[in-house]
């Protein structure tokens, strides 16, 4: 036997052997390129002030950046009680709706399998393209948003164009785009809720609205958690419809941290600046994400 | 409540009957009224979105505007193309959206099996965080690599971009399909001489397909749609549909029929992959926390 199969066979015995590091091993080479290195090096950034439009090379100033972002930046201030009203208010908006819708379409009906394909469309339909079918239809004079309202008895509305209205305006948005989620997961959980409690309750002559209270509600509680989880992050997160409506105006009035740290990274190439905001952007998701996850524990 | 009405139903007069069936219908009708109200709004925002691409640039910007006679054209489409580069920027968005799905996949597979075979969740927990670490932390340090490398405005970078949302979103809906498929029949496999590459290929694989076919799906579409990477990312020669279609905002103000129409083709592609794997939406979305 040539001493070459002894070799192909050692190797193929070594990589049997170590096969559980071998099959993650390409997967963890691209997330440390793409994705560890980057929130390193962002990390690291944070403590340098560096303008990437001039020739100075970075320099070390330590907590610098972060002491101006608590202490002595009012835009950051105000974009980050904008951005956290901003994610409350959309992610309450989509829960009530959400859940309340889940619980109308939570029986057999013909079409309900068309309801919940039309309730998927707003989720990944284009972001770019419905915010921009919202400026259209936002247009004060001569959008279809106004004639409708005004057809009803109300407004007209200024929408995006009055730094009053726009946050609503967008927060709107992000209502029609996502309550959907709340409403689909809300749904699954329904489906999947035990039956014995229901059939003790009506013995017990439970009417249909205390059901749902003292039943229905508090079994459904743990997965409106999760939904609720995961639309924090991103609302927490939005860009794209704020960046194409209304890129933070009018006069600020739409700019949340992550439209303000846009800015400061890719219209002021204030790049150490920038990622000490991304850092304290990611502090709060994370902040927010694990409160929601103690809720998840606790019993109220 | 039907218990109900048949206690009370079976002596009751045949009028009473009937005034009853017609009760029960009218509750019908009244609750498909309320279906129809509720899923009003999702409805019109896309009825808008075609007809305003359908329209004349009158008729888009008329007011009070029309909404089911007016006079149809189909000019809008072909002026889209005529006045962008509107083909070279659906190439772009195809070749990022499957380069990125496919490299996610190659790499994506392997990882999601190992995770679910060998409950490695340190990887797993890794891949998680870098969903909920906002954009813009990759975007910098990219930027400032991308550009030194000189490789703004190139194929790869935006690729590489993209594959952070979707080699997480493959990983951790893979990982559901692969923990379904039971042990015993990759045993079976170990035991007739297969390696553990074997194995994966020939029968933990065949078995996920449907998993493949939505995790692939979902990838695309996510990188379809990204527009915080390409606008930053993307140059002249790369540009991305979401990207041109914000340029085009700018420039054609008030003349919405062509804006409508670039919406409609760059949303249409979307759509029909969502009908495809839309069981699995909802499971991608929440990074398999919510399966149905």
């Amino acid at each position: 036997m040539p001493p070459s199969a002894g070799l192909g066979d050692r190797l193929s015995r070594l990589a049997q052997r170590h096969a559980p590091v071998i099959f993650p091993a390409p997967a963890v080479a691209v997330v440390a390129l793409i994705i560890v290195y980057p929130v390193l090096y962002t990390g690291w950034m944070s403590l340098q002030e560096w303008f990437a439009s001039s020739l100075t090379p970075p320099h070390f100033i330590g907590l610098a950046n972060y002491a101006q972002i608590l202490t002595a930046d009012a835009r950051f201030r105000e974009a980050f009680f904008r951005t956290l009203y901003f994610a409350a208010l959309v992610v309450a908006a989509e829960t009530v709706l959400g859940v309340a819708m889940a619980l109308l379409f939570n029986r057999e009906f013909w079409g309900r399998g068309l309801i919940r394909t039309l309730s998927i469309l707003p989720m990944v339909a284009t972001p770019t393209a419905v915010a921009l079918i919202f400026v259209m239809m936002y247009h004060p004079t001569l959008g279809v948003m106004n004639y409708l309202v005004t057809r009803v008895g109300l407004g007209p509305f200024t929408w995006t164009y009055s730094s009053r209205t726009a946050l609503y305006a967008l927060a709107l948005v992000d209502v029609w785009e996502w309550t959907p989620l709340i409403m689909l997961i809300a749904l699954a959980g329904l489906a999947a809720l035990p039956k014995e409690p229901y059939e003790s309750a009506v013995i017990d002559g439970a009417t249909g609205l205390g059901t749902l209270r003292h039943i229905t509600l508090p079994l459904l509680r743990p997965i409106i958690v999760v939904a609720i989880l995961f639309r924090a992050i991103d609302a927490i997160k939005t860009f794209d419809i704020i960046f194409v409506m209304t890129q933070g105006g009018p006069a600020n009035a739409t700019e949340t941290i992550n439209l303000y740290l846009f800015n400061q990274a890719f219209a002021y190439f204030n790049m150490g600046y920038a990622s000490a905001i991304a850092v304290a952007l990611f502090a709060i998701v994370m902040g927010a994400a694990l409160i929601l996850m103690k809720v998840r524990r606790t019993a109220w | 409540m039907v218990a109900r009405a048949g206690h009370v139903g079976f002596r009751a007069a045949p009028g009473a009957r009937r005034r009853r069936a017609a009760a029960r219908t009218i509750r019908t009708a009244g609750y498909y009224a309320l279906v129809a109200v509720v899923m009003l709004p999702t409805v019109f925002v896309f009825f808008w979105m075609v007809t305003l691409s359908l329209k004349t640039q009158v008729e888009a910007a008329g007011y009070p505007p029309h909404f089911f006679r007016f006079a149809l054209t189909f000019r809008n489409y072909p002026e889209v193309f005529a006045r962008n580069p509107f083909l070279l920027y659906i190439g772009n968005s195809l070749v990022v959206a499957a380069g990125s799905t496919l490299l996610g996949l190659a790499v994506g597979l392997p990882a999601a099996f190992s995770i679910a075979r060998w409950r490695q969740s340190a990887l797993a927990l890794t891949v998680l965080v870098a969903r909920i670490v906002p954009g813009i932390s990759y975007l910098i340090p990219w930027y400032i690599l991308f550009r030194r490398l000189h490789m703004v405005d190139t194929y790869q970078a935006l690729i590489l971009a993209h594959l952070v949302v979707g080699l997480p979103l493959i990983i951790w809906v893979m990982i559901g399909f692969f923990e379904d498929i039971p042990v015993e029949l990759e045993d079976a496999a170990r035991i007739d001489g297969c390696s553990h590459y074997g194995a994966f290929l020939r029968v933990a694989l065949p078995l996920v397909r449907p998993g493949i076919v939505a995790a692939a799906i979902l990838s695309f579409i996510f990188s379809w749609n990204n527009f915080l990477f390409s606008v930053i990312l993307a140059g002249r020669n790369t540009r991305t549909l979401p990207i041109a279609v914000f340029n085009m905002i700018g420039f054609e103000e008030i003349n919405w029929g062509p804006l409508a129409a670039a919406a409609t083709m760059i949303t249409l592609p979307v759509i029909v992959l969502t009908l495809l794997v839309q069981r699995h939406i909802v499971t991608g979305l929440t990074f398999g926390a919510v399966k149905r």
